[in-house]
């Protein structure tokens, strides 16, 4: 890169016991809490699991993860960074400096499953191939354009669909191998990356939202549309490299159910209405249960039948129990 | 940013630690929906969209407290955590450390996020099973337009049969 990176011109010790956004202290808090490691993970259990993928899906792995590891990489490289002049409270910038380094783990990682399970030619192979893909570079591209781009508030956004929407077309395989019992350990590693994710992307939107709520009417309908045409933009791009990656398998179309539902909570992270409809984003139960084992129908009273429907009776409780 | 400069003085009076617990009295409510939301906006965002008056759980210890007189639904949202620990957020241990609004409890909808493993919509779990009342629906964020259509007539239905057979 050839541009000067943006830096505050301007710091002052950060005072911890003096907090203006109470949701600066929660998310650096939560955070902490779930912070992790790539070492704490036993990956070598899946190097059995590995053996029974065929030349084709082992190969389709080692590119979702190298297309990961991009996107990963520019996060905690540029992404979270490029946030840090725009911040309102000195706690805020804490809690970028936070992400990027979780997106740097997350980075590290996926070269911990590749050493793992693969060997240094099929790593360089698909690490080659990352940079040679139209789409992923692409991708890439859009959403490196908006980093250096000089509207904080459209920043936010790019970042906001990077962690909540463009991870996803790569999520989707080990939770599919997930389903399949299938390189169980290395998905129990990207849950904890998607869970990361989840904090990041809603604490950038809340960020996004703040800001929004100072502007005029004008420059809200301007920051909307530009949010749509974004999210267009790469949603193209995204089917595109879904099927360039999942065609083999005949995954593509369960993939892209995947991404529209996430493209859902992306606006919701923003503040905006949900897009695609329910018939679009019904994905696969097995995905659903893989991510999230309370996800599916059996937990939805309201549709139990009429028959199934027992109505609990609410109970006294002491003081004692609420001591969580 | 320059400096501390954009101090909102409710934001700023909550953070000081050793903050004033309120002393006035319940504010009562006979809603037959309640409901918590942090500044994020989701859950509350979720509960405008259903049109059914809904009470909000106070956000800071100074607010008066919520106190129900009519059998309720709770909605609260689940922010991630690990193991259960931290997911009730502390508004709502508050809410419901008053035997009165224990007793009404009469269901939970929780909001949350699937990313969040086994913990999505845990606090909904929790109190659920504190309460020995049904968890009714689980949904993410602030809710899709089907979520709002089944909630709506979802708790319609359960109010009737309740009616039925708790009198």
């Amino acid at each position: 890169m050839t541009e000067k990176v943006k830096l505050l011109s301007h710091v002052e010790a950060i005072n911890w016991n003096r907090i203006q956004d109470d949701k600066d202290v929660d998310v650096w808090n939560r955070l902490v809490n779930n912070f992790w490691l790539p070492e704490k993970i036993p990956l070598s259990n899946d190097v059995q699991s590995w053996a029974t993928l065929t030349p084709d899906e082992q190969q389709l792995t080692m590119r979702v993860f190298t297309g990961l590891t991009l996107l990963d990489t520019i996060q905690g490289t540029v992404g979270a960074v490029s946030l840090i002049p725009d911040a309102i409270t000195p706690h805020e910038e804490a809690v970028y400096t936070n992400i990027a380094f979780m997106e740097s783990v997350h980075a590290k990682s996926y070269s911990s499953i590749f050493s793992t399970l693969a060997s240094t030619k099929e790593i360089d192979e698909a690490f080659r191939w990352s940079t040679e893909n139209v789409n992923l570079q692409k991708k890439a591209q859009i959403v490196m354009d908006y980093y250096q781009g000089d509207d904080p508030l459209k920043r936010k956004v790019a970042s906001t669909l990077l962690e909540s929407f463009l991870f996803y077309s790569g999520f989707y395989l080990p939770m599919y191998w997930s389903s399949r019992a299938k390189l169980t350990n290395t998905a129990d590693l990207i849950r904890l990356i998607i869970r990361d994710e989840a904090v990041h992307g809603y604490y950038i939107g809340y960020k996004f939202q703040k800001g929004l709520e100072k502007c005029s009417e004008e420059r809200k309908r301007e920051i909307k549309d530009y949010t749509f045409e974004l999210l267009f933009e790469l949603y193209e791009n995204e089917v595109q490299y879904t099927h360039d990656l999942y065609d083999s398998v005949g995954l593509a179309e369960d993939v892209k159910k995947f991404l529209h539902y996430n493209a859902n909570k992306a606006l919701m992270n923003l503040g905006y209405e949900a897009m695609f409809p329910a018939s679009v984003t019904d994905v696969n139960p097995a995905i659903l249960s893989a991510l999230s084992p309370n996800a599916d129908e059996n937990h939805d009273f309201f549709s139990g039948s009429g028959s199934s429907y027992v109505i609990g009776k609410a109970v006294n409780t002491e003081d004692d129990d609420w001591d969580f | 940013m320059v400096a501390l400069a954009t101090t909102d003085d409710r934001v700023a009076a909550m953070a000081d630690s050793g903050e004033a617990v309120s002393t006035a009295a319940p504010e009562l409510t006979h809603c037959r929906l309640i409901y918590f939301s942090s500044t994020s906006e989701n859950t509350a965002r979720f509960v405008a969209k259903l049109g059914i008056d809904a009470a909000r759980i106070p956000l800071y210890p100074r607010d008066a407290p919520l106190a129900a007189r009519e059998p309720y639904v709770l909605v609260l949202p689940t922010y991630g955590g690990t193991g259960g620990e931290g997911s009730v957020p502390k508004q709502v241990i508050r809410f419901l450390n008053d035997p009165g609004n224990r007793k009404l409890i009469r269901g939970v909808i929780g909001a949350g996020n699937t990313n969040f493993g086994d913990n999505y919509c845990m606090a909904g779990d929790i109190i659920a099973a504190k309460c020995k009342v049904p968890h009714l629906y689980r949904f993410e964020l602030m809710g899709t337009p089907e979520d709002v259509d089944r909630v709506q007539q979802g708790l319609e239905e359960f109010w009737t049969r309740l009616s039925q057979t708790q009198q």
